[in-house]
């Protein structure tokens, strides 16, 4: 069924059509309206859940985790300053191997507080042990969350959706509502492999040890470094399964394709703009023009999955092209924007190494216009053909009552 | 178990000779937390899920991957445990299970990182059972106050004496009006005991706090924390009490305390203990008199 609703409805009507059992939340800014409406749809008899409105982001994730352990689907959502304070949770429910599903809605983080989008929050959880995916527009938000539970249940590992704050929270966009019989046919009952239960009790989240210790069979039990390691491993393979996922969900639905990264006008470009979230999505219109105006050969590369990070897709969209230009909402502080270091990091061992360029914009909600990135990417584009000019530092877009220092230009 | 039932005291006689938990754990020699867990489960019975936060617990109920315990446990963070035990208790209404949900944390994760999250259970009206027992002293990571630490109590960080008073953590839940709360005393068990299968039979949020004599925090011989913890509740220091619809009474044996001519003297408890040793004699008889006219209360409200 197709309607014209906000981002914030869509996420909460794919979480409806996944049957999430418990949904506890908190309000946040710009993620209010996801989490009013699943207690709404609640309230109203039109969702079988229960909702529990708890007095804080830590709780949320906390009853989400006693849920999961327990033995059903359950689902959260946050911004901002709220991911960050339920931080812990977000490190422990990944480490629990918890399949639990997330929407952040982005925005971002205070000191001084901003509640306009950017993505320091969500990236600033990148290390956390979470599956995280970044999504463009409101019909990727409604079927990645769904297919964010099948993913999350298949591997184990929880899910974060990311979603721009305002700019598709809570703007309207025509998107199809797939049909519950169709998502019950893709989306298999929730099944946890340690469900607590008194028939067979386990004692979860432990302590562990730094070496291995043996069970009471007198076999060699994992310890910290390998359950971790399992983690790591297990999230790279989860690679192929949001694939399969992707291809599974194509075959009842009718659309997807490139769940990793989404290439546009990627054929015969000679310069690759990688960016995440809308920002992705902009920037088609830029290099349309671009390509008509100027002649230069741009292509766009989206990057969906973040974590765990596409290494091989980000080795085989752009290795061999001049000039590849990294636009992103988010930096770590003191040294770059955090995807421009793991792009970079994943071309180190090409032997046709771009020259690679990182521009950071959009911070706390400053306009991205259009004309900016056309501007800029022309020129990031003349650098690289030139080779000249190329800095390793950050260059800082739209900035405006300070100048850049010298070394960042 | 119909309440009548539940409301006889049971006896070491009567007790469930089926044990919940299994012979040798890491627990200190003498620590009283690791009665009340043995005599806790046997209240609890086997159909009980249990969200634990870091403290002495986690540790007496075994390292990866060995547990002490048969019972299914869930360890949580450490602020978390009250939201915890919401998602498993959200999970048993959904899967339509009566399951028993039991959190059980310390003093600290209680009184002072957990008690957001305990205040918005009780809000909520969650219905699962919330044990604190009570230490007095953050313990697990080698004696340092908490809130419930008493007045003048040497720890690692207050080492001329604490200067504050304990926090009153169930007149704290109290005045939230849950379904239930009570005080217990390690040293009387089975009146734990029995509050738990008073406790079990209640919908909504219960709450028991429980005096939990600690021999190497306390700097009491480890044959003699029974003991310590029985003269804080005889010299009228220690209430047991409970509060079901709103109404206190005074229980087991604080309840024998009130026909009782003349009590013990506090200086009695305070005396097994080093960490009392700083402890001015003016303080002990202004607590003296505190606990004087707090009884004389008690016998002018409940005689």
């Amino acid at each position: 069924m197709n309607v014209i609703d906000s981002g914030n409805v869509a996420a909460a009507t794919a979480v409806k059509l996944a049957k999430a059992d418990v949904i506890a939340a908190y309000p946040i800014t710009p993620q209010t309206p996801l989490t009013e409406k699943l207690s709404q749809m609640i309230d109203e008899g039109e969702m079988d859940a229960e909702y529990v409105a708890v007095e804080s982001e830590h709780s949320a994730l906390a009853v989400c985790i006693g849920a999961a352990s327990a033995g059903v689907r359950a689902f959260t959502a946050t911004s901002a300053n709220g991911l960050l304070y339920m931080s812990e949770q977000v490190h422990w429910a990944a480490g629990a191997r918890l399949p639990l599903v997330m929407c952040v809605v982005n925005r971002g983080v205070g000191a001084p507080w901003t509640v306009w989008n950017d993505h320091q929050d969500s990236i600033s959880q990148r290390d956390a042990g979470w599956i995280q995916i970044y999504v463009k527009d409101h019909q990727e938000i409604m079927d990645t969350t769904i297919k964010a539970f099948r993913l999350a249940e298949e591997v184990s590992i929880p899910v974060m959706v990311c979603y721009d704050g305002y700019y598709l929270s809570h703007t309207y966009m025509p998107y199809d509502v797939p049909e519950q019989e169709k998502v019950d046919q893709f989306l298999p009952p929730y099944h946890y492999k340690h469900t607590l239960t008194p028939e067979a009790p386990e004692n979860l989240n432990s302590v562990t040890m730094p070496d291995t210790r043996k069970d009471i069979r007198g076999d060699a039990a994992p310890c910290y470094m390998d359950i971790r390691y399992n983690l790591h491993d297990e999230m790279i393979q989860s690679i192929e399964k949001f694939e399969a996922i992707d291809s599974a969900f194509q075959e009842i639905f009718e659309r997807g394709g490139n769940p990793v990264v989404t290439p546009y006008r990627m054929d015969d470009a000679e310069h690759v703009v990688v960016a995440m979230g809308t920002l992705a999505n902009q920037f088609k219109v830029v290099i349309d023009r671009i390509r008509e105006e100027s002649g230069i050969k741009v292509g766009v590369l989206a990057i969906n999955l973040y974590r765990p990070f596409p290494i091989d897709y980000i080795i085989k969209a752009l290795e061999g092209r001049k000039g590849v230009v990294v636009y992103e909402k988010a930096l770590s502080y003191g040294n770059q924007g955090a995807l421009f270091g793991d792009v970079k990091s994943a071309l180190y061992p090409c032997e046709k190494r771009p020259v690679i360029q990182n521009h950071i914009i959009g911070l706390g909600g400053r306009e991205i216009k259009t004309d900016t990135l056309y501007e800029t990417l022309i020129a990031s584009c003349r650098k690289a053909d030139e080779n000249s000019g190329i800095t390793d530092t950050p260059n800082w877009v739209g900035l405006q009552t300070v100048e850049p220092t010298a070394a960042e230009r | 178990m119909s309440t009548t039932e539940a409301i006889k005291k049971t006896t070491v006689v009567k007790l469930d000779e089926e044990e919940y938990t299994h012979p040798g754990n890491r627990a200190c020699t003498g620590c009283t937390l690791n009665t009340l867990y043995r005599v806790g489960l046997k209240a609890l019975g086997r159909d009980c899920i249990f969200a634990v936060p870091p403290s002495c617990l986690t540790v007496v109920q075994g390292l990866y991957p060995i547990s002490s315990s048969q019972m299914p446990i869930l360890n949580v963070t450490f602020a978390s445990t009250a939201a915890a035990a919401t998602g498993v208790r959200a999970a048993m209404k959904r899967l339509g299970k009566d399951t028993q949900v039991v959190a059980w944390a310390g003093d600290g994760g209680t009184a002072d990182i957990g008690l957001q999250a305990l205040s918005a259970a009780i809000e909520r009206v969650e219905d699962f059972i919330y044990i604190c027992y009570d230490n007095e002293a953050y313990m697990n990571t080698g004696v340092q106050r908490s809130s419930t630490t008493p007045r003048g109590v040497l720890t690692n960080n207050t080492q001329h004496g604490k200067v504050e008073q304990k926090k009153d953590v169930p007149s704290i839940v109290a005045a939230h009006n849950p379904a239930y709360v009570a005080t217990c005393s390690a040293s009387y068990p089975l009146d734990f005991h029995d509050k738990l299968l008073k406790a079990k039979q209640i919908k909504g949020f219960k709450y028991i706090h429980i005096h939990t004599p600690c021999p190497p925090g306390w700097g009491v011989e480890d044959r003699m924390a029974i003991a310590v913890g029985k003269a804080a509740v005889d010299s009228g220091l220690y209430d047991l009490y409970e509060i079901a619809h709103g109404k206190m009474r005074l229980t087991g044996p604080s309840e024998k305390l009130l026909r009782k001519k003349k009590m013990p003297p506090v200086t009695e408890y305070f005396e097994y203990q080093g960490r009392f040793k700083a402890l001015e004699p003016e303080y002990i008889d202004a607590l003296q008199n505190e606990v004087d006219q707090r009884w004389a209360g008690y016998r002018e409200k409940f005689l």
